[in-house]
């Protein structure tokens, strides 16, 4: 295992390295073999301005460290990243350098958008052993091309992250959850449509089929979620029964990590959709249990180990990614969904560009 | 600015080029005489002129394929153009180049209400997409100034913002999926309906690129709700430093604000003079603007007002009315004509922290009295892009250079107090050479490395965004190949 401890070591060992590494920041994910580089040596926070509500920190650093000092001022990462151990049956502590490879965004999505919409600026090591900086820590900047979007979610596939700068915001005075009973998908994703069509800001919507449930989430200060909530379930009504859940973070923390999956066997996918397509894509899914987030657009399915669910879905807009399934399957259907002949060959140029000599997570993104 | 020697050999194809242009496009949709190509010699950065050789209107995707084929073939060097208004010299044409306009792509393709957005044809103008929205209740967020007229395919290469981003978010928060065209004509989607597109992000990449890796033609875009209501507040305070520390208080407070706008004194005056909005006469200014219903926005503005009246305010005059809310904007709004009057200018666009605010204004004011020249500063003070406006005589023999190198040395200090080059215009031609002030050799590289896998050849919009001596191999080896 390689761990440097400051971003020139790290610098140097890539230079060095002549060999695949699978780059790990807490090691929350499901591990393959191999050697591994680890960025847990890159940790602290380089600078937090609450007043401009950026924070600067190394990628290194876990996700806990980073939330308890925001909570300190009473901000927050408001992408809303999820907790994988649960899902994923592992340990470790996540880091905010994983969180941003990943681009992990939670329930909030659907409202203030992912990882990527808060990213400011990366500082990143290249597979020449290149220390790279994109973007900045301000708010807006669209000084030359957006590489800081390219990293988010290249699960460092194109250099080891090892400086993120990302927005933040304030923590809101109250949140409240409309919960709306539903006999089945589509009339689920009908709630959820009309209430992110409503100016009542709905930061959350999700649908528990196992509960029948369509669930609304708003938040702000305590006057302004009661009215939102009253005017929610005003407007829902005609769809079922409404009423409130007693404690709103709970079921979102539950939902943010698919907590209704844990402990349960068999393969977990995540299939991104049009909102309006879920009950039909979710159908087709055949599969042991569902979860839908983002009004219907993210859609998480439980399946028999080693199921070809992409198999099972056909042709679709949008994609399905496998996040929990035994080595075997990974390597047999590919974590993520193929793409198109044009973007496949933009992604292996760029990966070539970046890591020529491939030492970087191989063959994870193609 | 210099601008690369055109290639001679393109300028000898001419003829042919023009042919198999004429060949695959309706014959109004190749504009080749020069009366008519001057049209196009420029954007709104409009001390740059040059003439293209000539401009193409395509119609659908499949013509813009067929004329980057062709392009590609002749080896001729393509920029895009959406409605000419970039203020950074984007769609400023090389004598060497085609212009290829996308302004009849006009149409919209799809409205779904239910999943929230909408897909367009590029040459689409901002306004115009809230416009096909709004009757059932619905906008589109990002609204920069120029909206009545710019497209959405220049918003989307230069990811633009607007006055109400600070909520919102920028073109790229708001994009869910282009259809793009590569140099060598190869048609591809990136994204679409869903809210995350699979891969890499490289929708994320286009946006911002200002023209350089692929042509976009079609536009998928989030649309949002309209919110109940909204408010403006105005606040007048004898120091832009007080002003700035209440910018920072009232983010810190966890309001989130939908627009935070600041003027100082010249603004104020011109803007005053210009459209009788009845600003007081004081050194800054701020518009804050909330939304949501009545109760809602008292309760906000009251927290916003009490964060205020700590700053000793000498105005604070909250809207009471639909017009007193566009009397406190029409100033504001009106700014840029409003120092158009006063003299020529020059807008920049870099952005700093919101905390380095009154040192950046400190020395700007400095910086003005050195050279001579007067700035005024309107800008978006929420996420601190600022917009100083530097005056200048344009029909006065130096006075543009001047301007230039007053303009650079107030992008350098907003990079050294922490910032960049430009938050929303863009780098174009006009920051160009000040791109390794923010980045180094290396960084540059990497993005560079982005264009050589799009446009292998370097064709597309081949002069902007890098310093000519920075992109001069690339550009060069494209020449020497032929
Ligand atoms: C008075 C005024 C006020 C302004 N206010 C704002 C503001 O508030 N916020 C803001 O962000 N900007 C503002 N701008 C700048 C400008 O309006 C924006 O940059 C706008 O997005 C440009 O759009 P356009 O269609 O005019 O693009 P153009 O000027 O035609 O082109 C801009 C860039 O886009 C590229 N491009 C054009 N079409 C395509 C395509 N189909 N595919 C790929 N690339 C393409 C061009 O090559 C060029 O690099 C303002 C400009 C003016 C004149």
């Amino acid at each position: 295992m390689l761990t440097p401890g400051n971003e020139a070591e790290l610098a140097e060992m890539v230079a060095a390295q002549d060999a695949p590494v699978r780059i790990a920041g807490g090691g929350t994910r499901l591990a393959d073999t191999g050697p591994v580089l680890s960025t847990a040596g890159l940790r602290g926070i380089v600078t937090y301005e609450p007043g401009a509500l950026t924070l600067v920190v190394q990628a290194g650093t876990p996700v806990a460290e980073v939330e308890a000092a925001l909570a300190e001022e009473g901000q927050r990462l408001a992408f809303e990243p999820m907790d994988h151990r649960g899902l994923l049956g592992t340990e470790g502590a996540p880091t905010i350098g994983g969180v941003v490879a990943a681009n992990v965004s939670g329930p909030r999505r659907v409202q203030v958008g992912a990882c990527r919409d808060f990213l400011l600026g990366v500082r990143f090591v290249d597979g020449a052993g290149q220390v790279i900086r994109n973007g900045g820590r301000v708010m807006k900047n669209v000084t030359g091309y957006d590489l800081v979007k390219l990293m988010a979610g290249s699960w460092g596939t194109l250099g080891v992250l090892s400086e993120v700068a990302l927005k933040v915001l304030p923590v809101p005075e109250a949140e409240a959850t409309v919960q709306v009973a539903v006999p089945d998908a589509k009339s689920a994703v009908r709630v959820l449509s009309a209430a992110l069509g409503s100016p009542f800001e709905v930061t959350g919507a999700a649908h528990d089929p196992a509960a029948g449930l369509a669930l609304l989430r708003v938040e702000g200060f305590a006057a302004s979620v009661d009215y939102r909530a009253g005017r929610l379930e005003a407007l829902l009504d005609q769809f079922g029964t409404v009423s409130r859940a007693d404690d709103s973070a709970a079921l979102w923390r539950s939902l943010r990590d698919v907590a209704a999956f844990h402990d349960r066997p068999g393969d977990v996918w995540r299939i991104s959709v049009k909102p309006g397509n879920a009950p039909d894509i979710a159908a087709r899914a055949q599969a042991e249990a569902l979860l839908f987030d983002w009004g219907g657009g993210l859609i998480w399915a439980r399946v028999p180990e080693g199921t070809d669910l992409r198999a099972r879905l056909g042709a679709f807009s949008g994609h399905a990614t496998l996040v929990r399934g035994a080595p075997e399957t990974r390597a047999r259907l590919g974590m993520f969904q193929p793409e198109p002949a044009p973007l496949a060959r933009i992604g292996a140029g760029l990966r070539a560009r970046f890591d020529p000599r491939g030492v970087f997570n191989p063959g994870l993104m193609g | 600015m210099d601008m690369p020697t055109p290639d001679p050999r393109v300028l000898a194809r001419k003829d042919r080029l023009v042919r198999r242009l004429q060949a695959v496009l309706p014959s109004d949709a190749v504009i080749h005489d020069e009366a008519e190509t001057r049209a196009y010699e420029c954007d709104a950065l409009t001390a740059y002129r040059c003439p293209p050789l000539c401009v193409v209107l395509p119609s659908r995707t499949e013509d813009v394929a067929a004329i980057l084929r062709i392009c590609h073939e002749e080896g001729v060097p393509v920029v895009p153009r959406g409605a000419g208004t970039s203020l950074a010299g984007g769609s400023l044409p090389t004598a060497d180049s085609v212009i290829l306009g996308v302004a009849r792509m006009n149409e919209v393709l799809e409205v779904d209400y239910d999943n929230r957005f909408v897909r367009v044809q590029s040459g689409r103008t901002n306004l115009s997409v809230t416009g096909a929205v709004e009757e059932e209740g619905f906008f589109y967020a990002p609204d920069p100034s120029s909206q009545l007229a710019c497209a959405i395919a220049g918003n989307i290469a230069m990811n633009s913002g607007g006055a109400h981003c600070l909520k919102y978010g920028v073109t790229t928060n708001n994009l869910l999926g282009v259809k793009l065209v590569l140099m060598d004509g190869t048609v591809t989607e990136i994204g679409g309906a869903h809210l995350d597109a699979g891969g890499l992000d490289l929708l994320g990449v286009i946006c911002g690129s200002e023209g350089q890796l692929g042509v976009v033609t079609e536009a998928t875009l989030r649309i949002l709700p309209k919110p109940e209501g909204a408010r403006p507040v105005l606040m007048g305070f004898d120091s832009t430093e007080v002003a700035g520390q209440c910018v920072s208080d009232i983010i810190k407070a966890g309001v989130l604000p939908v627009a935070i706008e600041f003027m100082d004194r010249l603004c104020i005056r011109a803007c005053e003079e210009f459209a009788g909005a009845g600003y007081p006469d004081c050194e800054a200014l701020l518009i804050v603007e909330v939304e949501g219903s009545e109760a809602e926005i008292d309760a906000q503005l009251g927290r916003i007002l009490e964060i205020a009246r700590t700053h000793d305010p000498v105005e604070l005059r909250e809207s009471g009315s639909e017009e007193e809310s566009a009397r406190i904007w029409l100033g504001r709004k009106s700014a840029f004509g409003a120092m158009g009057q006063i003299n020529d200018y020059m807008c920049l666009d870099g952005t700093i922290p919101v905390s380095e605010l009154p040192m950046v204004l400190r020395r700007i004011g400095e910086l003005s009295k050195d050279y001579g020249l007067a700035v005024g500063n309107v800008f978006h003070a929420g996420d601190g892009n600022m917009h100083p406006l530097i005056l200048f005589d344009a029909n006065k023999p130096g006075d543009l250079e001047k301007c230039e190198a007053f303009g650079a040395d107030i992008l350098r200090l907003c990079v050294d107090a922490g910032g960049c080059l430009t938050g929303e215009h863009g780098v174009g031609i006009e920051k160009r050479d000040l791109m390794l002030h923010q980045y180094g050799a290396a960084d540059l590289e990497a993005q560079m490395a982005v264009k050589d896998v799009f446009d292998p050849d370097w064709l597309l919009n081949p002069a902007k965004v890098f310093p000519l001596a920075s992109s001069y191999r690339r550009r060069v080896v494209r020449m020497a190949a032929e």
